[in-house]
């Protein structure tokens, strides 16, 4: 197995625990911070360290904590952003169950570094024991003296609260997030003003995923040189990755980045090949909103190298032949699965999350979801995939949030990779009702 | 003062002006239309997506062009920046798809619709819309409802600018109506049944882009192209008293602000002349005001089609 810096000790009984926790080394990170460091190098070393932010969009964490505004007798505020959403990806939910104090350990360290003395978790509505989880273990950070006034003696203080949302996916994009935490309606915000500049409360703020907090907490321990020697190129450190769909070991795993793919799907440590001897059909390897890649593009890259689990590799090739890494929702599919009705159910997801407030995504994400429909259950024609080829393209880019754009990339790759699946469903209308393509006689699932 | 070309017209604005307050500065087809954006509503703007630009170059300091059409009416201007807008081909394409978004679920009641002929759809769909929908699904439907006893909502035909939303915000003393739901299905209503009842509700009808929000006391009188437009005014002691009385011989059908070329209530004395509800729903008497003159309205509306001659009048002419 490889070096595990998230998900250490994940299997020591009470690692939940303030008193287990500090015992295997916990907390060491707080006190190097706040009693070596000033708030300027732990910032320096996370730029060292080469970290992206693990939420999906892969912004380089310390670049966005440099952006940080600090005018004079205004509050500045760090939110993390515990609201995992996107279908495939459930690896926050893991770390913040398991080992809650390294993510509270994090906050206390990034905080520091960036002048916050509030801060908050947005934690989803759906994951409410694991906000009493958190609730239990920021307790026991406050009796120890790691939270609240004059932190271990260093006179830094900080307040650290959960705060659940009501189940949006929406509230997961920074700017809803910060309106829903605020008490609003979670509608993105228009950009610029950026929340570096204006978010909380107007004031400046910083949202980051749960894994990019957390692991400030090895960079700090050992150096962010050291972690930068992780990794592959841009892509440091170690990312936690959520296996699911028809695997023999889904799970999450903590990997070290520039492993190849193959070696994580068949891997014996890893996820042990596709489930019941079948073959991989298609996988998507950043969770719902990254394109599609059929079983040869996810392997190899269509110059014919080896695909590495890394951000570069995984979107060499653009659109066209790539994807994403996004935030590590690793979804595998073997030759059973139908792609329109996969499709489908990722375009039905969108539709529902969609905000409402601008009209391409309003309308858009409802349309393909209405055409997509359809085509699953055998009422298409050919001119509805062209369709909603084009559907895609007016969103893509048009809207105000990435949402447009997560609703528009699934649809578009599944088309531009598996257009035959989608035609065979309009030339075998009966057909296809009673089974899946590339199936030849066997029950439909679902 | 900043320099920025939009179409190829250069322009020197105010630091901190948007790329559409710019054109608009400049006036003409190179002002992009704007369905939701509202000058004189502060924080409105960004939702539609109509007034979708192409930035050529982002300013002189960094020439580089934005990867993504940007919104007009939230894009600050910064100095040496390149704009297009009716000269980008992409600009007129996405153009093209965001009003076929905003279509696919909007009625074609236009017939019965009372914003017929002052409505900003009915032009942006003519420029930019095309003549055949690709629509084939079931459009949303609402019942029309009630919200406060002089305004009615049709929620079928919103198109969710949210401008009804910041007027109650920033006019009114406390907001009963919003946004309900989400998604698709977002609608706006108001909360539990309230009825909208302020003095100032009824400026959520002049502002209404759509005829979503109709004015229960005009509601079928009259199409609004035939009716006379004459700027008037009263002494009000809740707003400034100066209106457009739509007038057909010497009746009075309905009251509405005074409107600029962009549709946007303009100032009168300084401040936006918002009208209060008497002066919009209870003065129907062409007693209770003077009449200064007939109201310019642009030739090439609808509305300026059959007023200062008498329609007789002009078929004789024709036929001459």
């Amino acid at each position: 197995m490889a070096r595990k810096l998230l998900l250490e000790h994940d299997d020591v009984p009470g690692i939940e625990t303030f008193e287990v926790y500090r015992k295997l080394g916990g907390y060491r990170s707080v006190e190097k911070a706040l009693k070596t460091m000033s708030p300027e190098q732990i910032v320096e070393e996370v730029q060292k360290s080469g970290l992206r932010g693990r939420g999906g969009a892969g912004f380089p964490t310390g670049m966005k904590w440099s952006f940080l505004a600090k005018p004079e007798g205004v509050p500045r505020y760090l939110l993390c952003n515990a609201d995992e959403s996107e279908p495939g990806t459930f690896k926050d939910r893991y770390l913040m169950e398991k080992i809650p104090h390294k993510l509270i350990e994090g906050m206390i360290v990034s905080s520091f570094a960036l002048g916050a003395n509030l801060s908050f978790i947005y934690i989803r509505g759906e994951y409410m024991w694991v906000l009493e989880i958190l609730e239990k273990a920021i307790a026991e950070a406050y009796a120890n003296g790691f939270l609240g006034k004059n932190i271990l003696g260093s006179g830094y203080d900080l307040d650290l609260r959960v705060a659940p949302g009501g189940g949006a996916y929406i509230c997961g994009e920074e700017t809803a997030l910060i309106e829903s935490l605020e008490g609003k309606r979670g509608n993105p915000r228009m950009k610029p003003p950026f929340p570096a500049v204006k978010g909380l409360w107007g004031c400046p703020t910083v949202v980051n995923n749960v894994e990019t907090i957390a692991a400030v907490v090895p960079i700090i321990n050992d150096g962010g040189e050291e972690y930068a020697k992780i990794g592959l190129g841009k892509s440091t450190g170690t990312k936690l990755i959520s296996a699911s769909g028809n695997l023999v070991r889904p799970g999450v795993y903590e990997i070290e980045m520039g492993m190849t793919v193959e070696e994580f799907i068949y891997g014996d440590d890893w996820c042990r090949g596709i489930a019941n001897g079948k073959k991989m059909k298609a996988c998507i390897p950043g969770g719902s909103s990254v394109p599609i890649l059929p079983a040869h593009l996810i392997t190899k890259t269509a110059a014919g190298e080896d695909r590495l689990m890394t951000y570069e590799s995984l979107s060499d090739g653009g659109f066209a032949t790539g994807s994403m890494l996004g935030s590590g929702g690793f979804i595998v599919f073997d030759e059973d699965q139908c792609i329109v009705r996969n499709t489908w159910t990722f375009a039905r997801f969108y539709a529902h999350e969609s905000c409402g407030q601008c009209s391409p995504c309003r309308e858009g994400t409802g349309w393909m979801e209405k055409v997509l429909n359809r085509l699953e259950h055998g009422q298409g024609n050919m001119r509805d995939i062209d369709l909603l080829a084009e559907i895609n393209k007016k969103i893509e880019g048009n809207t105000i949030c990435p949402l447009g754009d997560a609703a528009a990339w699934p649809v578009a790759a599944a088309i531009r990779h598996f257009r035959e699946e989608f035609e065979w469903h309009v030339t075998n209308r009966e057909e296809s009702q009673t089974r899946n393509y590339g199936l030849l006689k066997a029950p439909v699932v679902g | 003062m900043v320099k920025v070309t939009i179409d190829d017209v250069q322009i020197e604005v105010e630091p901190g002006t948007t790329i559409l307050n710019a054109a608009r500065q400049i006036g003409g087809d190179v002002v992009p239309p704007a369905m939701c954006f509202y000058s004189k509503l502060p924080g409105t703007g960004g939702k539609c997506r109509t007034c979708l630009v192409e930035v050529a170059a982002g300013s002189e300091k960094d020439p580089r062009p934005m990867p993504k059409l940007m919104a007009s009416c939230s894009t600050q201007v910064m100095d040496g920046m390149i704009v297009k807008n009716k000269t980008s081909e992409r600009v007129q394409e996405g153009r093209g798809g965001v009003v076929e978004f905003l279509l696919i679920n909007h009625p074609l009641d236009c017939p019965v619709c009372d914003q017929a002929g002052e409505c900003n759809l009915q032009d942006l769909g003519f420029q930019h819309g095309g003549a055949k929908t690709r629509y084939e699904e079931e459009r949303r439907t609402y019942d029309p409802i009630d919200i406060g006893n002089k305004i009615k909502l049709h929620m079928n035909r919103c198109i969710l600018c949210y401008r009804c939303v910041h007027v109650a915000n920033q006019l009114t003393d406390s907001r009963v109506h919003g946004v309900l739901n989400r998604g698709e299905h977002a609608e706006i209503s108001t909360y539990i049944e309230n009825a909208i009842e302020n003095d100032f509700s009824g400026n959520m009808i002049d502002v209404c882009p759509v005829g979503a929000l109709t004015d229960k006391t005009f509601r079928f009188k009259s199409r609004v192209w035939f009716l006379k437009p004459m700027d008037v005014s009263c002494e009000c002691t809740k707003c400034s008293g100066k209106a457009v009385a739509w007038m057909f011989g010497d009746e009075i059908y309905r009251v509405t602000a005074r409107k600029d070329k962009y549709g946007e209530v303009e100032d009168q004395d300084g401040k936006t002349g918002w009208i209060c509800n008497d002066c919009r729903f209870e003065k129907k008497d062409p007693a209770k005001w003077s009449i200064e003159g007939p109201r310019k309205i642009n030739r090439h509306s609808v509305i300026s089609q059959g007023h200062y001659q008498s329609p007789r009048g002009n078929s004789q002419k024709k036929i001459n």
